[in-house]
């Protein structure tokens, strides 16, 4: 066959629908990366005319142009739309386009869920571009904190648009995060171990798991903050043994991590431009690894800097300071390992190396004020003035923004397959940085002369008038440099001349195909042993175009690809990837009614959809699988291996794994909330705790059952023996559950009586959904096994619902003892 | 910043002391960056490219010395401002409101004012902050830092006025659409005008 020939019958396989039905069925992730990097670019300039707003209102003293109402508004979306519909989004987009290629793989882990976060992503941003239209937007400010945010200080739908919209957004980042790391645990090239893997993938994987611990909290806080403005229950209500610390604690406790998961990717983007604009190797790939897991573990434990002037105890106000100094240090072991790599090795000031550039001159400084405020004295001065504005800017632009116009420049060429040509990018770059920098310093200036935040508009007379209008005036410049990147870049994509593959002699695998990227990515899968696999072997495409890898062969029209073992790298087995299909558009809708509902109060709306969507999930499992034994494969080289439904360890059980850590995550955030209401709010205990009865206890010891039930069924399989008995016995454990949970909803008093009510409420909420969800997983596999899909080879679906089971089980009979704890103690 | 109090004025001592350090730290990293580009011979390169020097000696230790220095200094400036014994210690209190604060005081019971606090001059004065609805801010920038008003706690800040005079106070935490007219101010007195103002005969 040859390498044309190969091309054409692999294009077939893996292409996207043709027509208007390809953006709407795709799941290809190419089509879906880019799709998410210009949708967050759309929130982008939303946001970009937000903050012009901002500026032209403080240009002048005592401006009428808008009101405090209108004003509070236009901030709060501004950094709403920033930090969760551009930034995170931004991310996802670039991992899910350049992973895959550059791990030389075919696609990711999970090509429909991938387009299911999309669209649940496009959905929830709409969400709060329809508010911010109509004039009901959230504006109590990014950080939403109650009472202000809650009904006492908010009556009105705005907030709700805040706590529903983000919240559905954050779907997208979950379900981006399972994927990413289990891609780059499987479904790299074959013998790419993890120490050879390209350092983006290491950047990317560090960054899913603090999304995936990261964003639970806040996930929580808004599901309690919701609860609280729509039925009543008292979380951060004072009087009723709420406290709104609570919310402080659980935002920040997402909010920091989520400045490292902003700069980790631009990181990543650094680490691997850097060393080809200087022609040389990165200094230090193994600090790097070190210095990022470390951020990545060091920023949750930051979370109350945000809160130094909350009246802290000395004691915990010294030991966060110094972690938050801390911090500083492996963000400097980067930054040194880059100013190396640029010493050795020779520089050519392309436009990404520029951009670059401008990452240091400006983040250095942001990094250097945020070990100024990290310094408590200073920031009770400092806090909620513009200086923090400033600072904030210096990190985030600096930080992510600037590096991020690095990656467009590097990776334009491979997306749009031509040549650089016209040179509207120069200028772009001097009116960005130029007006950044005059925005930016001057604002730190007002800060310090004791100008705050969130205030519409400022006396005269203060020695403001100046430093605000040339603040604004380098906003505008810098507004207009943004809309010369954008225009520098259309051009360039549509009308330049055809480029030559590779222009930046790269080394790593995304270079190694024909640009644009064809929808299969490789024609085979070659064994990698090298961080830079083209430097290694330069005859590396030809050979891949010409098949000499794995799955070289076109065969049954199915997208075939290899998952790998995590640490080796060895190729473990065979992996058939979904096709183009309308299911995941479909779900994120219907999914998007459950959220509807809830935002316009329509509640019979609510449990509506959310039969549509159990329905949707149990067709979209449905179809995977086999209803037979294949038994080993070819997968070329001379290579067998079994097929991904005759493994014990298949990618959803690895996706149900992390999914299951960030669930457990926001149990924990959930039991954290409750012992700090119990030991820190005032007007605490609550007019009865709950007792615990011998009837409750037993029927919780029969919960057991579940995860008894399905080990049973887990032999009995293996034996080729009959489920059915194994299977009832963990349904009737799982039923148990619930009968406890609901037990313990009926002796509860109404949850709007006191917070530990309300606490324990949710508790029991939660365990009703997980037991619930496990006992439909046990009835489909009951389905499943008499349709054919188990056998005794292929037993991997079942462990996937054991593990549900385990979670589901264990966390209702955590819930029952903390429901019962106070009032065994007392 | 023009301090008017010793909070305030550790404070802005430490803000010098920290610009100084971040410009001097500023340029030298931009010097570093801009010696990449110099025109040099590979063997050069090659030697110039060591990870001990890096990594371990600027990416390390550096950052380490000049972090566990600042820390110390940042620590003991904030034992300074902590709200301490004194003799002539004054108790006043601040309970905020959407958007207007009420001050009461220790020394002259069932006495209350709005919008304006009277404190001695050259007395150490804490100031037991509390909110009765949503969370505000206490800040009067020429005296000391600031510290949150939250609804169910009471927080503690030590200030200090050197001089009688008035001093402007804002509200230092997002509240709303009142969130910029929420001041008030500090009134310093003199040793007898306070005299007069605990005896009600200002």
């Amino acid at each position: 066959m040859t390498a044309l020939r190969r091309h054409r019958a692999l294009t077939k396989i893996w292409a996207s629908e043709s027509g208007w039905r390809r953006w709407f069925s795709t799941v290809n992730h190419s089509d879906l990366g880019l799709m998410f990097m210009c949708v967050s670019v759309f929130h982008f300039l939303v946001a970009g005319v937000l903050a012009m707003l901002i500026r032209a209102q403080l240009a002048s003293p005592r401006s009428a142009f808008m009101g405090a109402d209108v004003y509070n508004q236009v901030f709060t979306m501004h950094g709403t739309l920033m930090m969760f519909l551009f930034a995170i989004p931004m991310f996802e987009g670039l991992t899910i386009y350049l992973l895959p290629k550059l791990l030389g793989s075919r696609d990711l882990a999970f090509p429909r869920l991938t387009a299911y976060g999309f669209w649940c992503y496009v959905f929830g941003g709409s969400m709060l571009i329809f508010a911010l239209i109509a004039g009901i937007a959230p504006d109590s400010g990014w950080f939403m904190y109650p009472p202000l945010s809650s009904t006492l200080g908010s009556p009105g739908i705005n907030p709700d648009f805040w706590l529903i919209g983000i919240t559905f957004v954050e779907i997208s980042a979950i379900s981006a995060a399972v994927e990413i790391v289990v891609t780059v645990l499987r479904y790299r090239a074959p013998g790419m171990t993890l120490a050879k893997m390209p350092i983006y993938a290491w950047y990317a994987l560090i960054t899913a798991m603090m999304i995936l611990t990261g964003f639970p909290p806040l996930i929580l806080g808004s599901i309690l903050l919701e609860l609280e403005r729509a039925f009543g229950l008292p979380f951060f209500q004072v009087a009723e043994g709420g406290d709104s610390l609570l919310w402080q604690h659980l935002f920040w406790l997402f909010g920091h991590p989520e400045v490292y998961i902003i700069f980790l990717p631009a990181a990543g983007v650094i680490s691997t431009i850097l060393p080809v604009m200087a022609r040389t190797t990165l200094l230090g790939y193994g600090w790097i690894v070190a210095a990022a897991a470390s951020l990545g573990v060091l920023s949750f434990g930051l979370w109350v800097h945000h809160m130094f002037t909350t009246g802290i105890p000395h004691l915990s106000l010294a030991f966060f300071s110094a972690a938050s100094t801390l911090v500083a240090v492996p963000t400097a072991v980067q930054i040194f390992a880059w100013i190396g790599t640029l010493t050795k090795g020779r520089p050519e000031l392309h436009m990404p190396l520029r951009w670059i550039l401008a990452f240091f001159a400006t983040f250095v400084i942001g990094g250097l004020t945020g070990v100024m405020v990290a310094v408590v004295p200073f920031d009770w001065q400092a806090h909620d003035t513009h200086f923090i504005v400033a600072h904030l800017h210096y990190v985030l632009v600096g930080g992510f923004v600037f590096p991020m116009l690095a990656a467009l420049y590097y990776w334009l060429p491979h997306i749009t397959g031509r040549k650089q040509f016209f040179r509207l990018g120069e200028t772009a770059f001097w009116l960005v940085t130029l007006g950044f920098h005059v925005t930016f310093l001057a604002m730190h200036w007002v800060g310090l002369l004791g100008q705050r935040r969130r205030t519409e508009t400022y006396d005269p007379g203060q020695g403001w008038e100046a430093i605000n209008l040339i603040s604004s005036i380098g906003g505008f410049v810098m507004a207009i440099g943004f809309a010369l990147v954008i225009v520098d870049v259309v051009v360039n994509a549509a009308v330049a001349i055809r480029g030559r593959r590779n222009p930046w002699r790269a080394g790593t695998m995304e270079w190694a195909m024909p640009t644009p990227a064809p929808a299969y990515n490789f024609a085979s899968l070659m064994p990698v042993d090298s961080r830079e696999p083209l430097h290694a072997d330069s005859s590396l495409p030809l050979r891949m175009a010409r098949g000499e890898g794995y799955l070289g062969e076109a065969r049954n029209g199915l997208r075939e690809t290899l998952a790998v073992a995590i640490s080796t790298g060895r190729p473990e087995y065979l992996v058939i990837l979904p096709g183009n299909t309308m299911l995941p558009i479909s779900m994120a809708f219907v999914t998007g009614f459950f959220f509807l509902g809830l935002l316009i109060k329509v509640y019979w709306l609510v449990p509506l959809a959310a039969v549509g969507v159990i329905a949707l999930a149990l067709r979209w499992v449905w179809g995977l699988g086999s209803r037979q034994d294949q038994g080993p494969q070819e997968v070329g080289r001379g290579l067998s291996l079994p097929p991904v439904s005759e493994v014990a360890d298949p990618p959803g059980w690895w996706g149900m794994l992390f999914l299951l850590l960030a669930d457990a995550t926001l149990f924990g955030s959930l039991l954290f909330g409750y012992a700090f209401l119990w030991t820190v709010a005032p007007n605490w205990p609550p007019p009865a705790w709950m007792q615990p009865d011998p009837a409750l206890l037993a029927i919780a010891a029969a919960a057991v059952l579940g995860p008894l039930g399905l080990r049973l069924a887990q032999g009995a399989l293996a034996r080729g023996r009959g489920l059915g008995a194994g299977l009832g016995l963990a349904a009737l454990g799982l039923i148990a559950a619930l009968l406890a949970a609901g037990l313990v909803l009926l002796h509860l008093p109404a949850p709007q009586t006191h917070a530990y009510d309300a606490t324990v409420w949710v508790l029991m909420g939660y365990s009703l959904v997980h037991c619930g969800v496990g006992l439909l997983m046990t009835g489909q596999m009951a389905a499943r096994r008499v349709a054919g899909f188990l056998s005794p080879a292929r037993r991997g679906e079942l462990r996937i619902v054991q593990l549900w089971v385990d979670y589901a089980t264990l966390t209702a009979l955590l819930s029952l003892a903390a429901a019962v704890l106070p009032g065994v103690l007392s | 910043m023009h301090p008017a109090g010793p909070a305030a004025q550790h404070i802005a001592t430490l803000w010098w002391v920290m610009l100084a350090g971040a410009v001097a730290i500023f340029v030298f990293t931009m010097l570093l960056l801009a010696l990449a580009f110099r025109k040099r011979r590979d063997e050069e390169r090659a030697e110039q490219g060591r990870e001990g020097l890096w990594l371990a000696g600027l990416g390390l230790a550096f950052p380490l010395t000049v972090l566990g220095a600042l820390l110390v200094y940042g620590l003991v400036i904030g034992e300074r401002l902590m709200p301490r014994d004194h003799p002539d210690r004054v108790t006043v209190s601040a309970e905020a409101r959407q958007w207007e604060w009420r001050f009461g005081y220790a020394d002259r019971p069932g006495h209350a004012t709005t919008g304006l606090l009277h404190i001695p001059a050259g007395q150490p004065v804490d100031v037991e902050i509390t909110s009765v609805d949503v969370i505000h801010g206490f800040w009067v920038p020429r005296l000391a830092g600031k510290l949150d008003a939250i609804p169910g706690h009471v927080n503690i800040l030590r200030i200090e006025a050197w001089e009688p005079g008035d001093y402007a106070g804002v509200s230092g935490e997002f509240s709303g659409a009142g969130y910029r007219e929420h001041r008030f101010t500090v009134r310093a007195h003199d040793a007898a005008g306070w005299t007069a103002f605990l005896e009600g005969t200002e």
